[in-house]
């Protein structure tokens, strides 16, 4: 016993020397998650590129850019961007925004940094396994990067690739290299994302500290673990679904087209195959998905919000059953996506009650979050603006899907700009606000130095501003029955009076993209020259990553074993000595749990 | 794998802790706490991360099969196919390769480990083989891939499975390798165990790809 | 500086809810009695989202201005109220599952009914990048379709089959005539890739799914011109791929067949 014990410090103090085992090929959970991190940081880079080129082509179609036609000379013949062009960066820009964003910095990028610290380990139950999932991850990032670039272009159907018409080359320029290009880095970034989805969900199962109770971890902690089992779930059925239309695309087999068709005068040889049968695979997965998405940025929204508000979270165990609700009932709401694709329209009935059903632990989380405000002390630091900022985008994203959810008003809404105001609120705006709040709040202890506070400050409100330009427009937009994928405005008449609203929205999506800079900069400028952060506890913070030093040494609690006490926001209690208990401080610990 | 961090984990937590030592259960405790050994440690966590995967690939299968009984209620052009009778003799093959393994794991820490490890894994590379064999005879009644959906479900649900035993056939190879050549390990039963788990599990898929295929046809 | 942001998160919420009191930009006239029950639900969830919208950024304003930190007194130490937890979930739920439940009649109008006996079947088929719209012709009946006798040129871009009778009165046109105030069966088909049925003032929508048959009807209750948009992506002329819904007076529509089925005899 006492060999193995000292053998464990013995390995727990066997920190890496070389810079490749320090920085690239690491197994230290926190190097991973700072990986993940970036990687995502250079992914919404080249997302918002591509967006940015969508909105100036949409509201200024003929113009001439003569570089634009040296990246992509087809695509750009002339210098001016063709629909299928546009329809190729639109399709990148979903899926690299979806699967590299919002699927990787929440979950992958703080998840792998703080977890494993909030429950008292020294790392992620499989260390290694980390490091491979992280460079899986990697390597499909390249791949949807080639796609953008390949020859005949990137695939024009949609992050959501339906077929025919992902299935078919025929059926487009973009459906060639570009669609297969795409499915194999879904294929690779699915693997990734299952490798660490076990990680995750083994390492809250097995390694939580003594005292450390499932409902004394931290929502951070909950929403990483839900977020994880419907990852491990969700992605293979998108792996399943992706090699079936591989197979369609190149080994002649017919799971997806059906007979009869006739592209561009030439009848197509597939038959028998059900388009219905991809959709049905694509949203099982795809619905889950959006909860990946955003489920951990609630989880770093209620812990910032407990901790600035130096209150404990509004009914932490009712936010705990709403995580775990809102997992649940995510697996059965897919078909809110098809109610005008020929499904069933009494199935249409049953997603619709669930969808209206799921509402509800998402209101409780949100009555929550203001309760936690409601009697709160605030402090105003960068972090707690964001999570504030967080709250209102999210209430008014979730509220417009309480139309879409009802296929009655869905009749009108479906594949309309309403359709984009609202993912993109809920997943382009709030779950990136989960991503700010997150890097201001972790930074100091990720980087041992502090963000400029000023900078964020400015940053968030004027992103809050500029968002709700950007996306408050498209509600109107399509309230006037605009269709949302048309990739110029010039070809439909009713949509010319709508013209002024698509300009703002240009310009207000120039001038956002812009204000990001402010964070970029900051983030990189104060890595390096940012003021040192000495403390372990600059936020007065309760929860186990801020019970080490900042930033922590290689095995976080230097070969010491953490005890657990308490729940995770014990702010402003009364008859403590401070306004707030660490979960590792035992004093008065004759505290019942929750 | 030296670089893998084992946490010192304590006893698992009941339903409150005990009063811990002055200064917050940190620092240097007169007496350290119990430290259940690495080997006991590994095993717990190697069982989860295991199920979990299984759980995984259960779902990719999921996929499949719900892919498949759709494409087969939509009638019109699905093909009965008669399955090679070969099967039936490879399905053996890995049934028994489920035995020897269970010879193995119950002598993990034993020094016969690797001889029935290793006559697993020739088992499992027979059972690939086989399944190669019947894929040849479809294709010598000119069944392939895209002939009917049919057969397109025939080849994908045995390749899948087939791939994923092919992993499992390597990683027997290298656990074999590994107790014949590495005199101390303490993971070694964790690793046995996870393989052993992944390795039946591949055995259960089969039986259900199989009997799928049977009824669905 | 709290002031400062209450005023921001209340001057956002205005700025977003305005338009919607003003209809500023709205839905198009509504040309069916199906349309108005969509407006209705359309209206009743507005109201509901409306007022959830304003309370809750009202109340994240307040916190914000009235609970900073150099309040007097510590923060109150709650954990919650699991009363206060009940009673809004339960008439969260209440609200979003019975407005659901109030417009499945709207739904269930369009999908759950066929199109009344007597209904004017028109087919619509998709493909990249037009409509191909179909009249049976006095005899009511559809002629066969055969893909291998496509042909864009000659003016049989379905394929309707030569050799079938029922096919010779069939009238094909690339917009979409009907009578106003009579039924109207829409049956929607693709020849290529998904597309879907859109005329805004119907509030309809469907997917041309490739290999199966879509239903809907209406009865238009306003003449006009209204444009028909595909609603889902289509490849690189999906954003042009339009036509016209023309809902005329039924003498109109009698002599605009009678004119088709003479340029067929006599071409």
């Amino acid at each position: 016993m006492a060999e193995s014990h000292a053998h464990v410090h013995a390995h727990a103090h066997a920190a890496p020397t070389s810079f490749i085992r320090k920085y690239i090929f690491s197994l230290d959970h926190k190097v991973i998650g700072i990986q993940y991190w970036l990687l995502a940081m250079a992914a919404v880079i080249v997302g918002m590129a591509l967006s940015l080129l969508m909105r100036l082509h949409l509201v200024w179609p003929t113009a001439q850019m003569s570089w634009l036609e040296s990246i992509w000379p087809t695509g750009a013949a002339g210098g001016v961007m063709t629909p299928e062009l546009y329809l190729g960066l639109m399709t990148m820009h979903g899926t690299i925004m979806v699967f590299f964003v919002l699927t990787t910095a929440p979950q992958s990028g703080f998840g792998n940094y703080a977890l494993p610290i909030q429950i008292g380990a020294a790392d992620m139950a499989f260390p290694t396994l980390n490091m491979l999932s992280f460079w899986v991850t990697f390597v499909g990032f390249i791949v949807a990067l080639a796609a953008i670039f390949v020859t005949g272009g990137a695939p024009i159907s949609g992050w959501t690739g339906y077929p025919p018409l992902s299935a078919l080359p025929e059926a487009g320029p973009g459906q060639g290299a570009g669609q297969t290009l795409w499915i194999v880095s879904l294929a690779i970034f699915a693997v990734g994302s299952l490798l660490g989805a076990l990680n995750f969900i083994t390492t809250i199962l097995d390694l939580r500290a003594k005292g450390l109770t499932l409902m004394r971890m931290p929502l951070t902690c909950w929403a990483w673990f839900v977020t994880a089992i419907l990852a491990l779930l969700a992605f293979a059925v998108l792996l399943a679904a992706g090699v079936l239309l591989l197979m369609d695309r190149t080994a002649g087999t017919s799971f997806f087209v059906p007979g009869g068709l006739v592209v561009s005068d030439k009848i197509i040889n597939h038959s028998g195959g059900s388009p219905l049968l991809w959709q049905h695979l694509f949203w099982f997965f795809g619905h889950p998905e959006v909860y990946i998405a955003i489920l951990p940025g609630m989880g770093v929204v209620s812990q910032i919000l407990s901790t600035f508000a130096r209150k404990p979270i509004y009914g932490y165990r009712a936010m705990v059953y709403a995580i775990v609700g809102i997992g649940i009932l995510g697996f059965g709401v897919w078909g809110h996506h098809m109610f005008m694709s020929g499904m069933s329209p009494y199935t249409a009935v049953t997603f619709s009650v669930l969808t209206m059903a799921i509402g509800v632990p998402s209101a409780i989380k949100t009555f929550n979050w203001i309760g936690t405000l409601w009697g709160a002390r605030i402090r105003f630091a960068s972090p707690m603006m964001y999570a504030i900022a967080f709250v209102s985008v999210f209430v008014t994203g979730g509220l417009s899907g309480i139309f879409l959810g009802q296929p009655s008003v869905d009749f009108y809404f479906h594949d309309t700009y309403f359709v984009v105001a609202h993912f993109h609120l809920i997943m382009g705006v709030a779950a990136i606000y989960g991503m700010f709040a997150g890097t201001a709040y972790w930074f100091p202890k990720m980087f041992g130095r502090f963000m400029n506070e000023p900078i964020n400050k400015i940053h968030c409100w004027v992103t809050f501003l500029g968002v709700y330009a950007i996306f408050g427009p498209m509600h109107y937009l399509g309230l006037a029955g605009h269709p949302r994928r048309y990739s110029e405005l010039t070809g439909v008449k009713f949509l010319q009076p709508l013209e002024p609203l698509q300009y703002f929205i240009t310009i207000a999506a120039i001038a956002t993209i812009t204000a990001q800079v402010l964070f970029l900069v900051n983030v990189f400028w104060s890595m390096f020259k940012g003021r040192r952060c000495q403390e372990e506890n600059p936020w007065e913070s309760t929860t186990l990553e801020w019970t080490v030093p900042s930033p922590p040494p290689h095995d976080n609690f230097a070969g010491v074993v953490p005890v657990v006490y308490r729940g995770p926001y014990e702010y402003s209690v009364p008859g403590a000595s401070k306004d707030y208990l660490m979960q590792t401080d035992p004093e008065g610990a004759a505290k019942p749990a929750h | 794998m030296a670089s893998t961090l084992a946490p010192p984990k304590p006893q698992t937590a009941g339903a409150g802790p005990p009063p811990g030592p002055p200064g917050g259960g940190f620092g240097d405790d007169p007496q350290p706490p119990p430290q259940p050994d690495e080997a006991a440690v590994a095993l717990r966590r190697y069982r989860t991360g295991m199920w979990l995967a299984i759980g995984g690939i259960t779902m990719v299968f999921a996929g499949f099969t719900s892919a498949y009984v759709v494409r087969k209620g939509l009638g019109a052009d699905w093909r009965s196919i008669s399955l090679p009778p070969l099967l039936g003799f490879n399905t053996a093959v890995l049934l028994a390769s489920s035995v020897t393994l269970e010879a193995a794991r119950r002598r993990s820490l034993e020094p016969a480990a690797g001889a029935w490890l290793a006559a697993t894994a020739a088992l499992g590379a027979l059972f690939l083989g086989g399944q190669y064999l019947a894929w040849r005879e479809l294709a010598a009644r000119g069944v392939y891939l895209a002939t009917n959906p049919s057969s397109s479900f025939f080849y994908l649900l045995t390749g899948a499975h087939a791939l994923h035993l092919l992993g499992g056939v390597a990683a027997l190879f290298t656990v074999a390798l590994r107790v014949r050549l590495q005199r101390v390990w303490r993971r070694r039963r964790a690793a046995i165990e996870a393989t052993a788990l992944y390795w039946h599990s591949m055995d259960a898929l089969w039986i259900y790809v199989l009997l799928l295929l049977l009824v669905g046809r | 500086m709290p002031l400062l942001l209450a005023i921001l998160i209340w001057g956002i919420c205005a700025a977003i809810a305005i338009p919607f009191f003003t209809r500023t930009w709205w839905m198009p006239q509504a040309i069916s009695a199906h349309a108005r029950t969509v407006d209705d639900q359309i209206v009743l969830t507005t109201i509901i989202t409306g007022i959830v919208f304003i309370l809750a950024h009202l109340a994240l304003g307040y916190t914000v201005l009235f609970y900073g930190k150099r309040r007097a007194g510590a923060a109150t130490y709650s954990h919650g109220n699991t009363t206060y937890e009940l009673l809004w979930s339960s008439a969260a739920g209440i609200l979003f599952i019975g407005l659901t439940l109030m417009g499945t009649k709207v739904w269930g109008a369009i999908h759950f009914q066929p199109a009344p006996p007597g209904a004017l079947q028109i087919e619509l088929t998709g493909q990249q990048f037009a409509w191909n719209v179909r009249y049976s012709g006095p005899d009511g009946k559809f002629g066969a379709l055969d893909i291998k006798q496509i042909n864009d040129q000659s003016g049989n871009p379905l394929g309707v089959d030569a050799k079938d009778p029922n096919g010779k009165d069939d009238i094909t046109a690339p917009t979409m005539p009907v009578p106003v105030n009579r039924p109207i069966e829409v049956i929607l088909r693709t020849k290529d890739v998904t597309h879907a049925f859109n005329v805004p003032e119907l509030r309809l929508k469907l997917d041309t799914v490739p290999g199966l048959l879509g239903r809907l009807h209406f009865t238009a209750d306003k003449t006009g011109v209204f444009e028909l948009a595909c609603a889902e992506l289509c490849g690189l002329g999906h954003y042009k791929m339009r036509s016209f819904l023309e809902v005329m007076e039924p003498a109109k529509f009698d002599a605009w067949i009678q004119e088709k089925l003479k340029e067929k005899s006599a071409p």
